[in-house]
This record gives structure tokens, sequence and C-alpha cells, in this order.
């Protein structure tokens, strides 16, 4: 049960010269949420973003190392992208919604599968949607387009979208710092619940936030991995006084 | 405090005037183009101007269906050339180059927009007119080469410049999250542009589209110098025309002893101004519609 999905081994990111993450070493637990913690700009955004590869389309990074994903190397040029990218669902720190209807934005990467069927997609849609509660809100309007919806729904919407394409791996950049109080606890109950089912690896900088989801913390402080354990080892207990005065300045 | 609320109050009311000449000019430019058409729309009917095919203003036929029919088909011409050349570049700099490319870019497209419309002239007198009688005669066609498409290729290369800025700015200002957002879920690179970033950025492509043809509408002079100017229905691309602009240019100020020749003149500059503001308020429609989704 307790068996590694993502192996990180020497990951280094530099951006002109400068380094971004430094010699990054990190096993992440299957059906395990693990949560990333650090202050903003110490590379955790680049880390998740290194994962699914999006940083390929930022000009002037140099990536070195490897990040193995159910053994299969992901920095591996010949590989196939777009299957690694279905194996994880993106959230990010604000939503996004594709510049289409609500149903048009679950359906967008079934259709990439090529899903054609009308029912099938119809039936997918709504089983997605009410994964993230959010069709009860949005069923009669599924046609409307998807910006119309609150921040709190489209964050949603977004999630049902990633979920849509069966990942393993749901990755979330700090995924309620835009959103009020409510929204964001309607976003961590669906972690709650999607954790059986998925690994989720969340980003963020919110103490409290993580002491509630996390099954695994790692520390993260200008580029380099400073500390990593269980929430009791991390919060509780922390060796590194880099962390001792993250944990003591932060909430 | 007394003299800042004062201060306050006549600024805004500077901007007020500011904002009210900005508006009044098109106004006062329609209603004086209005005004001046008067005479000859007294005197021969609205359809008789526009569909009449015959110009002899010296026994008072005035017939401009020749001088719109050339202006729409050069325009056409040079859109259906421009529009696909802009977008694809537009995207290939934006999503595929280097930075440095784009970089390098700039600064030839901000020199290809400054050069006097003259010189593009000379350079479609130059270069274009041989190179179209090259192209008709492997149609096995003699002709002089001063044709609805040279005027089209020439306007084309004017508008070139002009449209990509925009569509540059246009598709720059996407949020690189959406893109992630359709590259996270397996969408390839072409997809993610097809359904994500031509979309997002519809309206303001539209907005490019149309602003690149009211200029090209409107441009005279280096049309004016490739075109022919020629009085008559052209039946294809290699023949003459003799667009809306050219006409006014070259005859307004002379002849204008012939009676209602002036009024004539003014009446095909309305035209061109009820043309662009008619093609504006379809743009502004397609950027309303497209805006429904961002």
């Amino acid at each position: 049960m307790n068996d590694t999905i993502i192996g990180i081994h020497h990951l280094n990111v530099t951006h002109a010269g400068t380094p971004i993450l430094k010699d990054v070493n990190l096993e992440i637990p299957r059906n395990r949420v693990t949560v990333i913690l650090g202050p903003s700009g110490c590379g955790k955004t680049t880390l998740l973003k290194c994962l699914n590869r999006l940083i390929d389309i930022y000009n002037g990074l140099d990536v070195s190392g490897q990040i193995y994903l159910d053994g299969e190397e992901i920095l591996n040029r010949r590989n196939d992208l777009t299957r690694i990218r279905q194996k994880m669902g993106l959230l990010s720190q604000r939503p996004y919604p594709l510049p289409m209807s609500i149903f048009d934005n679950v359906a967008y990467g079934l259709k990439i599968q090529g899903l054609r069927n009308r029912d099938e997609l119809a039936d997918r849609v709504e089983f997605y949607l009410r994964q993230v509660n959010l069709w009860e809100e949005v069923k009669d309007r599924l046609k409307s387009p998807a910006t119309r919806l609150s921040i709190g729904q489209q964050q949603r919407l977004c999630l049902a979208r990633g979920l849509a394409v069966e990942p393993e791996i749901i990755l979330a950049d700090e995924p309620t710092s835009a959103l009020d109080p409510l929204s964001s606890t309607c976003i961590e109950e669906q972690f709650m619940k999607l954790k059986r089912d998925y690994t989720i690896l969340i980003v963020t900088h919110i103490m409290r936030q993580a002491r509630r989801l996390a099954d695994h913390v790692i520390f993260i402080y200008l580029g380099e991995v400073i500390e990593q354990g269980t929430p009791t080892q991390i919060f509780d207990h922390p060796q590194h006084p880099t962390t001792k005065q993250y944990l003591r300045v932060g909430h | 405090m007394h003299r800042r609320k004062i201060i306050d109050r006549l600024i805004s009311g500077w901007m007020a005037a500011g904002l009210f000449f900005v508006l009044m000019i098109p106004l006062a430019i329609g209603l004086g183009l209005v005004l001046k058409s008067l005479p000859i729309l007294k005197i021969l009917a609205l359809p008789e101007l526009l569909g009449g095919s015959i110009w002899k203003p010296l026994s008072g036929q005035f017939g401009f269906k020749p001088f719109i029919l050339s202006s729409v088909y050069v325009t056409l011409i040079s859109f259906l050339i421009a529009g696909p050349v802009c977008l694809l570049s537009a995207i290939y700099l934006t999503q595929y180059a280097s930075r440095r490319l784009l970089s390098l870019m700039q600064p030839v497209i901000d020199i290809l927009a400054g050069i006097p419309s003259v010189v593009y002239g000379v350079w479609g007198v130059l270069v274009i007119v041989p190179f179209v009688i090259r192209l008709a005669e492997l149609r096995e066609v003699a002709i002089s080469g001063y044709c609805l498409l040279s005027g089209g290729i020439v306007l084309a290369v004017m508008s070139i410049p002009f449209i990509l800025n925009i569509l540059i700015e246009v598709i720059q200002a996407i949020p690189i999250e959406l893109k992630e957002a359709s590259l996270s879920v397996g969408a390839s690179y072409w997809e993610t542009i097809k359904w994500v970033l031509l979309r997002a950025g519809f309206s303001g492509i539209m907005a490019a589209f149309g602003l690149g043809i009211s200029k090209a509408l409107g441009e005279t002079i280096a049309v004016l110098m490739v075109v022919g100017n020629v009085v008559q229905i052209p039946q294809s691309l290699f023949e003459a025309g003799y667009p809306l602009p050219a006409l006014i240019a070259n005859n307004y100020g002379e002849m204008m002893s012939i009676p209602l020749y002036d009024s004539a003149l003014m009446f095909g500059a309305l035209i061109l101004f009820v043309i662009i503001v008619l093609f504006n308020g379809l743009a502004r429609l397609a950027i309303n519609h497209g805006e429904r989704y961002r």
C-alpha cells in the first residue's frame, strides 16, 4: 500500500544560471496526500511543473535529473508527452476555465482522447460534475460559458476537467489561494474524498491547510528540500532550524 | 482642500472635453460629407448612383458601381493574402519561435509599418507589377500589370505589419495558464492553439482583422499607383480597377467647373465612410459574440 508513485532523483532546474531547484530527491507515496510547503518563490510551482512537463513551454529553463512515474522516466524527451500529462490532473492557483461552455470544459479532455459518442460524453460529464459537487448547481445551464460561474464553482469545474481524463495523480498548485473560505473548504473536502483513488500533491503556504490535509509533508526553502516526514514529525517536532523558524513565523 | 476640489473638477472637465472632441470628429466628417453630397443626391436617385456603371461627368452621368466594386475587390484580395499570413506568423512567433526571434521580428514589423505608403507604391510599380505580368504570362494572358491583383498584393504587404502587431499582442495577452490547462489534460500543441488560444483570442483576432480591412479600404496612394485606374467593372484579377480613394485623390481639385463633379466626389467619400462604419459595426458584433466565452 505504501509504495512510491513518483521518484525524483537529482532534479536541478536553473534559469539563466540561477538555480531554482537544487538537487531535489523525493519519493511521493501512492494514494496519499503529499503537501509541499514553503514560502513563495521557493520553487514549489516549478517542481509541480516538472512533473507534468509543463516546464517545457517556458523558455530558458535548464532541467536535469530524473523523474520516474510508475517506473517510466518523465523527463525523457522520447516519451509520449500527452499520455504522461493525462496521468496528472492539474489545478492551478486561480481557476482558468477554457473559453467554452461548462459542458465542453469537462468534455474537452475526453474529446481529445477520442471519445465522440454523445450519450457517453454526457454521462461522463455528469459523473465528474457530480464528483466535484457541481452538478446540481449547473445542470440547467451546461451550455452557458464557464466564465459565468463564480470563482469557487470555476475551481471545482477545473477539478472536474482534470479528473475527466482519469489521472492517477492530482497536482494542485495553491488551489484555494484565490477562493473564499467556503469554497476553500469545499475544495479541501473534495481532496479528502479523492485521496482514496488518487495520489494528491498539493503546493501550499497555508500551514493549517497543510496540517488538515497532509499524510506526508515536504518542506522546501530556496529550491532545496529541507525536511520531510509525517505531519506530526514536521509540525510538532521539526528538526531543521529553517523549518522551525518558518513554522514559528507562519500561522 | 477647496483648491484641490477645483483642480479635480477642472481636470475631469478637460477630459470630458477631449472625449467630446474625439466623438465629434467622425460625426462632423459624416455630416459634412452628407451636406456636400446633397446637390447630387437631389438630382440623381441613390440606386442610380450606387448601381450605375457609367461615369461620364461631362454628360452628368455618375455611376459609382465600378469604383465600389474595385474597392471591395482590392480589399478582399489583400485580406485573403494578409489574413492567413498574419495569423500563422503571429501563432508561430508567439508559440513556437524562440524569444530571440520574436524580439528580432518586432523592429522589423515596426519598420515595415513605418515605411511611407508612397514607397510601397513605388515598390509595387518596380517589383509587383512585373511579377504580376509574369504570373499572367504563365496563364498566357498579356496584360499591363496594373491591375486588381497588383493593388491587392501591395495592400496586403502594407497591412501585414499593422495586423500582425495587433495579433501578436492579442495572443500574448492570453494567460499562459489557459495553455497549461489545455496541455495538462493531454491536448497536443496544435489542439491547444486551435481550441483554446484561437477561441480565447477570437474577439481580438476579429478586431485586428477589422482594423486591417478598414485601413486597406481607405489606403490611397500606393493602390492608386499600381491598380490601373480604369473606370470599368473588373472581370478578373488581371484587369484594372479604380477604387474610391483613388478616384477622389486623382480628381479632387481638378475639373471642378463641371457641374456636380465636386458633389459627386464628396458622395464617393461618403460611400467610403459608410462602408467603413458598417464594417466596424460588423467587426464589433463579431467581437461581442466572441466575448461570451471569455
